[in-house]
């Protein structure tokens, strides 16, 4: 299973990175990136980053994408000319809405609500409190939080203590020493992040005003 | 925990981003093209951040620097988005093979 959702995962962002390449038309490029970006984050998925691949679809495909296109819009030197649909499009797309909702309504209901809601009411209740597992199991919204703020929960630093992935590890089994919290880093960022939106709010700043808004815009 | 998947197909993805990313970002003409091309390097980067900190002894760090990698993306983007749009507004074009100067 973890093979076949890989391999899915992988030849999706593989084949549209390319078509990216490959397409001519700047809104084809924006299409394929967003699926490229999206494929992506199910590979961080994958990889137990759940709180990353969050991220990654909420910030790239949801903000930096919507970004993009709208400088492919406002930058586009001719008109979109056929806007409307051909009626096989429609064909198809209703098809596939149609047949989305069957297997939405065949999944919801064949579930047993109540005796699910009580299964799942206990999944909680293991020996760890939630959220401070290990980072392998998936849950690290909370230990990047507090990283961010400089604490952190996930390893211990002390020179003698064993390291806790050394049978785990594929790559290097050197003790940790280094790299504690990244509230520093937080907060340059954070003021990066300020700094860069003023400035780009100030260079997309209207100047040149055409004759026919000189009176209606200020 | 036994590993399904080997670190390398991971990066063999990041890498096939990467190069990807590099050829937009060589090949196209239109600025947003080239923006797109980075958007993409930086994606395949943060695979690679993010499949070693699975694999390696990296941790929880290399999703932390994936997240700021992001970050600086959505910053970068914002950023060239304007200065598109500026150049865009003084020579009704995004041409970057035409962009040798961006006062008007």
């Amino acid at each position: 299973m973890e093979q076949i959702l890989f391999a899915l995962y992988a030849v999706i962002t593989c084949v549209s990175a390319l078509a990216v390449v490959l397409s001519q038309n700047v809104v084809r490029m924006a299409f394929y990136l967003v699926v490229a970006l999206g494929a992506t984050a199910g590979l961080f998925f994958q990889l137990n980053a759940d709180f990353v691949g969050a991220t990654q679809l909420l910030i790239y495909v949801g903000g930096t994408v919507v970004l993009l296109i709208f400088g492919v819009m406002l930058t586009s030197s001719s008109p979109f000319t056929s806007l409307k649909s051909s009626p096989a499009e429609m064909l198809q797309g209703g098809f596939l809405a149609v047949a989305l909702f069957g297997v939405f309504a065949a999944t919801l209901l064949n579930v047993d609500w109540t005796t699910a809601e009580r299964s799942l009411a206990k999944t909680g209740q293991s020996g760890l409190a939630a959220g401070y597992n290990q980072a392998g199991e998936g849950e690290t919204t909370r230990l990047i939080g507090t990283a961010l703020l400089g604490v952190r929960f996930d390893r211990d630093f002390s020179p003698d203590a064993p390291s806790e992935k050394t049978v785990n590890a594929t790559v290097s089994t050197e003790p940790q020493t280094l790299s504690t919290g990244y509230l520093l880093v937080f907060e340059i960022i954070s003021m990066h992040l300020l700094v860069v939106l003023i400035g780009a709010a100030y260079l997309a700043r209207a100047k040149h005003l055409r004759p026919s808004e000189k009176n209606t815009t200020s | 925990m036994d590993h399904a998947i080997a670190l390398n197909s991971y990066l063999a993805v990041g890498a096939v981003l990467f190069v990807c990313g590099l050829a937009c970002m060589v090949t196209k003409r239109n600025a947003i093209g080239v923006l797109m091309g980075v958007e993409l390097m930086l994606n395949g980067a943060n695979v690679n951040f993010v499949a070693f900190s699975h694999y390696g002894q990296l941790g929880l760090d290399g999703q932390i620097i994936a997240l700021f990698v992001i970050v600086l993306a959505a910053a970068e983007a914002a950023v060239a988005l304007a200065i598109a749009l500026n150049f865009y507004n003084n020579h009704l074009s995004i041409d970057v093979d035409r962009a040798n100067e961006l006062k008007n």
